[in-house]
This record gives structure tokens, sequence and C-alpha cells, in this order.
């Protein structure tokens, strides 16, 4: 039992409820990656979907309590980038590197 | 819940991770509610400036206060999403106004 | 001064790298003080098959204003963009492409502005014509601000001043 049961209260809820918005957004930026209708608006709809994931897991991080989280962010930020900027290129160009 | 702030740090932590969720949100409905690609680009950047901003400000405040020293490892993701994302979205564009322009779509962008 | 300028190539990259590292590894040790040393020491040498451009950074105080006004204005623009989305706009509101001359031609201001245009919700660059120094602009709202005297006025003569 923590020492502070508000506080614990505060936290649980009130970040539960932010990981819910945040799982609500990404419902919809799954929704337009899936709907389209042009390969253009699935590729943002990813970049936007990754964002909010990398929100989520840092909301989680804190519901927790660990500092963890960070670096599952990290990676998330690091490996959605480049795979944004690929997709990019390749609706450019129809291929990857040149 | 291994950490125990006092009440203060608590509010302000949910307030600021509350509003970060909710600016994102917005964002991601702007995805669904605009009605072309050259408008809905502009959205995911409220996720990825404001939203993220906010979200790590609550991150970075829990952590300094649950572990008694100023921990600022979480500006590192605010500052590498905030280089990125305009990367891609510069890139997006450009391969969405090539697309456009050699298909003659009627939305495509004029010549600069 | 020729010695530390070999050793030392990129001061502000070697900086960088030095305190990215003491934060991922925070607190400090003398053992992580000497990685971050060794780090910004040695992964800036590694640039040099790269060769980059030899940047320049003048006017620290119109980097700072400059940083000011971007932040406000990423704040001010998420707000009109989250109350166009969530229908709060009153009117008609049109969006549609904008043309704006520039007079910035180096490579770094360009690369700049193009960030910060970006990464502000409401406006999207485009294109660049680097030929008439044109610039096609993607804009949520016309009818928010006169976009091209807005931009020549907030961020050009700054980022002329910043990089000449």
């Amino acid at each position: 039992m923590s020492p502070l049961p508000l506080t614990s209260l505060i936290l649980s809820w009130g970040l539960a409820l932010a990981a819910v918005l945040l799982v609500l957004a990404m419902t919809l930026c799954a929704w337009r990656m899936l709907r389209g209708p042009r390969a253009q608006d699935r590729v943002l709809a990813l970049d936007a979907l990754y964002v909010n994931g990398l929100l989520l897991i840092l909301v989680l991080g804190m519901r927790q309590g660990s500092g963890l989280a960070f670096e599952a962010a990290l990676i998330i930020g690091l490996v959605g980038f480049t795979a944004t900027v690929a997709l990019a290129k390749f609706l450019m160009q129809g291929e990857v590197i040149r | 819940m291994s950490a125990d702030l006092p009440v203060w740090a608590a509010c302000l932590v949910v307030g600021l991770a509350l509003a970060g969720a909710a600016v994102s949100f917005v964002g991601a409905l702007g995805l669904v509610r605009l009605s072309h690609f050259y408008e809905r680009v502009h959205a995911p950047s409220l996720c990825a400036t404001l939203g993220l901003f906010l979200v790590v400000a609550a991150s970075s405040l829990f952590f300094s206060v649950a572990e008694g020293r100023v921990v600022l490892r979480d500006g590192l993701i605010a500052l590498f999403v905030i280089v990125t994302t305009p990367v891609t979205l510069l890139l997006l564009g450009r391969a969405a106004a090539y697309r456009d322009r050699a298909e003659g779509h009627p939305g495509a962008p004029p010549e600069p | 001064m020729r010695r530390l300028a070999r050793l030392l190539p990129h001061p502000l990259l070697s900086f960088g790298l030095a305190l990215m590292w003491l934060l991922l590894n925070a607190p400090v040790t003398p053992g992580t003080g000497l990685l971050a040393l060794a780090v910004g020491l040695l992964v800036p040498l590694s640039l040099r098959a790269l060769r980059p451009e030899p940047l320049r950074v003048r006017a620290p105080r119109a980097l700072l204003v400059l940083a000011g006004r971007v932040a406000a204005d990423v704040v001010q623009s998420n707000i009109a963009v989250g109350r166009v989305i969530l229908g709060l706009r009153p009117g008609e509101r049109r969006s549609g492409f904008v043309h704006v001359p520039l007079a910035i031609t180096s490579r770094a201001g360009l690369t700049a502005l193009a960030i910060i245009l970006t990464s502000a919700p409401g406006t999207l660059w485009v294109q660049h014509d680097p030929r008439t120094g044109r610039l096609l602009l993607h804009v949520l709202d016309l009818d928010e601000a006169d976009w091209p005297a807005r931009i020549k006025a907030r961020y050009e003569g700054l980022l002329l001043e910043i990089f000449p």
C-alpha cells in the first residue's frame, strides 16, 4: 500500500483516462490507415499512429512508475521515423534505395 | 504503484498528461474529419508538437519528483520527434505532390 | 589552436553528443563522464566521410528570439488547427496553396525555415524552386492571416541574420 492513497488514486485514474484517450486516438489513426483512400493517406495515418503509441507508452510508464518505458518509447520513435521515411521514398520513386 | 508523490505533483502530472492526450486525440480526429490529403497532413502535427510536449513534461515531472533529482532524459524523445516529424511530413508532402501531378489529379498543387 | 581544431572539427556536435550521453546515463558517475568525453571526441570523426559543409551560426541572440517566436507560433497554431478540427471556427474556411517569394538562399536557412513551417500545424512546405526563390506552401486556413507577409515578417529577417 502506498502511504498516500489519495495520490495513487489520482495518478492511476487520471493516467488511465489519458491512456484511454490515446487508445481512441490510435483507433482513429488505424481507421484512416485502413480506409485510405490513397497511399499517402495511409502512410500519414501510420506516422500519427506510432506517435500516439509512443505517447501511450510514456503514459503507461508513468502509471507503473517504471523508467523502462523510456527505452521502449525511444525505440518506437526511431523505428517509426525510419519506416515512414522509407515508405515516403517508396511512394515517390517506387523503390527505397536508388 | 511504486512512487509516492505529494498531492500537488500528482495533480499537475495528471493535468499535463490529460491535456497532452486530449490534444493528441484532437489531432487524430483531424485525420478522420478533414476532407482530403493536403488538409489531413496538418492534423498529426498536433500529436507531435503540443501533445508530445505536454506528455513529456508530465513524464519528466513525475520521474523528477519520484526520484528526487532532475530527470531530463525524456526531453531527448521530445527533441528527437520534433526534429524528425517535419522530415517525414516534408517527404510525404513532396511524394503526394509528385503523385498527384503525375496522375493529373484535380487537387494537385500548382507548379512553384 | 589548429591542433584543437583538428581534434574537435565539430565542437557543437561533440558537445551535443556528450550531453546526450550524460542525459541517457544520469546520474553522472566518473565512468559515464569519461565515456561521454570519448563519445564526444570520437563520434564526430566518423562524420569526416560525409564531408559536411561547415556550418557557422551567427547572432546567438537572434537564434534565441527565433526559438521563442517559433514556440509561441507552434502553440498558437495548435490551438487554431484544433478549433478547425473540432468545428469551432466560425464562418467558411478555405484551404489551399500559397506562393511565398523568399530572399533566403543559404541551404541551412532554407532547411531551418522548412522545419519551422512544417512542424507548425496549419502550414506545410511543399516545394521550393531555387532558381526563382519561390516557395509553394499549403495552408489549412487561408483567411487566418496574410501568410506570405507573416512568414517574411516573423522568420525571414531573423534567419537571414543567423545564416548569412
